[in-house]
């Protein structure tokens, strides 16, 4: 589903590159763990999925289309197939918990009839149907990143990105948004995660790819974090 | 649609700034067109003062008078001609010089009429009186030099009045130009600035908009619609600041120019309501368009 074939990632100013010849493939309904230090390129190689950064090198496809050669009209339509959810959130402070996931919808030109039924329903997902009306200001963290995950989800994309999901949580919180990421992937979606949390990769016992200095180290079927 | 309605009370501070000093451009813009129609006016005011008089000799016939009168109205520089005849010359003279007896009674000891006809001319512009004088001296140059028609033409005396004048008016016309010029990119530079600080506070929420597969116009659009009502609540504020400002400088104006520009600003109230709003809300759509397409990139 998501193949990456040789990819490379260097500065013009000639620093260590992010990427270094990563070859891997994500198979659909796949949930593939991205374990790694920071400046591994985790973010990097995310970033390329979404078409947000370019290879230096070597391509990247999703199915057998060239992510990087997607004409620049054609990107919105393509990144509807792709939910992402960020470490920081990344909602629209002015709306509410409905209204942010809304927009996700808006902004695929989805109807109002439709909108007010599949929202409730992503949010129900997510456990967080009493807080529709809350701003993220008055949510907690856990809650922020679940509002981002029905948002993320509610166009029923075919993959789901996380970067770095747990990295602003407590370990509750932690432990309820993986719940969330594994249901989503039960029901078919595929999911490809970064993160830090040795925790996190051990109890959702998948397959783990490791990196370290922008290469693949590791890539284990039912992996631990192995550092 | 409703997205540019809400993003522009909920930023209300930043939409004010934004008006206001869209406002403030679009005033400039008009008190230039006001002081520019102002001077148009004064300025054909003074130009239709400015004349070449040629008088004939009393004893010119009518048939060589008429003949001359012709051939001036006939030149395409000219705009009017007129002319007074001897008796209408003398009934001027009477009127100007009324209660002044000695003149009266000089005139009535003379048993004739001893003032010849005169010819006013009038060009389209200041410029081309020039060429009228040099034609009318030709005529007075082609006459039998026994029995002269023309008498005076006064243009030598006028001519140091009139190339001032030509002066004056060019560069008049010249500076408001340039200073109309100026001020424009300026009030443009600093709207498109204003607006793109405005976009600035939303880049994040256009980041977003990006990821969840929005369409550059989906996010675009309210944007836009953002500069439109910019620009048009702005134009309409400044054409309100005109009207007092206006009613109070009409009369004061009319004094000077000739021209009351409450007057004119009532009677051409439309045009100058359309080219305000117009230029208002194309400066806002302008502005904030191409501030957006910074984010859009990529």
């Amino acid at each position: 589903m998501i193949y990456f074939d040789n990819v490379s990632k260097l500065y013009p100013d000639g620093r260590a590159a992010a990427l270094q010849e990563v070859t891997f493939q994500v198979a659909p309904k796949e949930f593939v763990s991205i374990v790694g230090h920071s400046g591994a390129g985790k973010t990097t190689l995310l970033k390329m999925i979404i078409a947000e950064d370019k290879p230096s090198v070597g391509q990247v496809f999703y199915e057998s289309l060239d992510i990087h050669r997607i004409p620049r009209g054609k990107l919105p339509s393509f990144r509807r197939k792709i939910g992402t959810v960020f470490q920081d959130f990344k909602l629209l402070p002015h709306k509410t918990a409905f209204e942010n996931v809304a927009f996700a919808m808006e902004a695929n030109g989805r109807t109002d009839a439709e909108i007010a039924e599949n929202v409730p329903q992503a949010l129900s997902l997510v456990d967080l149907d009493d807080k529709a009306w809350n701003f993220p200001h008055e949510l907690s963290g856990g809650e922020k990143q679940r509002v981002a995950i029905a948002r993320a989800i509610v166009n029923q994309p075919d993959i789901i990105i996380a970067d770095e999901p747990t990295g602003n949580l407590d370990p509750i919180a932690t432990y309820e948004v993986v719940q969330i990421l594994r249901k989503i992937n039960d029901l078919g979606t595929t999911v490809i995660m970064t993160t830090h949390n040795k925790g996190v990769i051990d109890e959702i016992e998948r397959r783990v790819i490791t990196m370290d200095d922008g290469r693949i180290v590791r890539d284990d079927a039912t992996g631990k974090y192995v550092l | 649609m409703k997205a540019g309605f809400v993003g522009f009370w909920r930023n209300a501070y930043v939409s004010l700034a934004s008006i206001f000093v869209l406002m403030v451009a679009l005033f400039v813009i008009g008190a230039t067109m006001f002081l520019n129609q102002l001077l148009t006016v004064s300025l054909d005011a003074l130009q239709s003062k400015v004349d070449i008089n040629v008088y004939f000799v009393p004893s010119a016939p009518d048939d060589e008078i008429e003949r001359i009168r012709n051939a001036v109205a006939a030149l395409p520089d000219v705009e009017l001609v007129q002319y007074t005849t001897r008796e209408e010359a003398l009934q001027q003279y009477r009127e100007r010089r009324q209660g002044d007896e000695i003149s009266l009674q000089a005139l009535e000891e003379l048993d004739e009429n001893p003032l010849g006809g005169n010819l006013s001319i009038q060009a389209k512009e200041t410029s081309q009186y020039e060429n009228i004088a040099r034609f009318l001296d030709e005529q007075r140059a082609a006459a039998e030099p026994q029995t002269p028609v023309i008498d005076v033409i006064n243009y030598d005396q006028n001519r140091d009045s009139i190339d001032t004048l030509t002066g004056v008016i060019n560069a008049t016309e010249k500076a408001s130009f340039t200073v109309m010029a100026i001020l424009l990119i300026a009030s443009i530079l600093i709207t498109f600035n204003t607006i793109r600080l405005a976009i600035y506070t939303s880049r994040e929420e256009i980041a977003i908009m990006r990821l969840v597969g929005a369409s550059n116009m989906f996010i675009r659009g309210p944007f836009m619609l953002q500069g439109i009502m910019y620009g048009f609540i702005a134009g309409l504020l400044a054409l309100l600041a005109f009207y007092p400002l206006l009613i109070w400088l009409g009369p004061r104006t009319e004094l000077f120019f000739e021209l009351n520009l409450f007057t004119y600003y009532v009677q051409n109230f439309g045009s100058i309501f359309g080219i305000l709003v117009g230029i208002g809300v194309a400066l806002g759509l302008v502005s904030s368009t191409l501030a957006v397409a910074r984010y859009l990139r990529t």
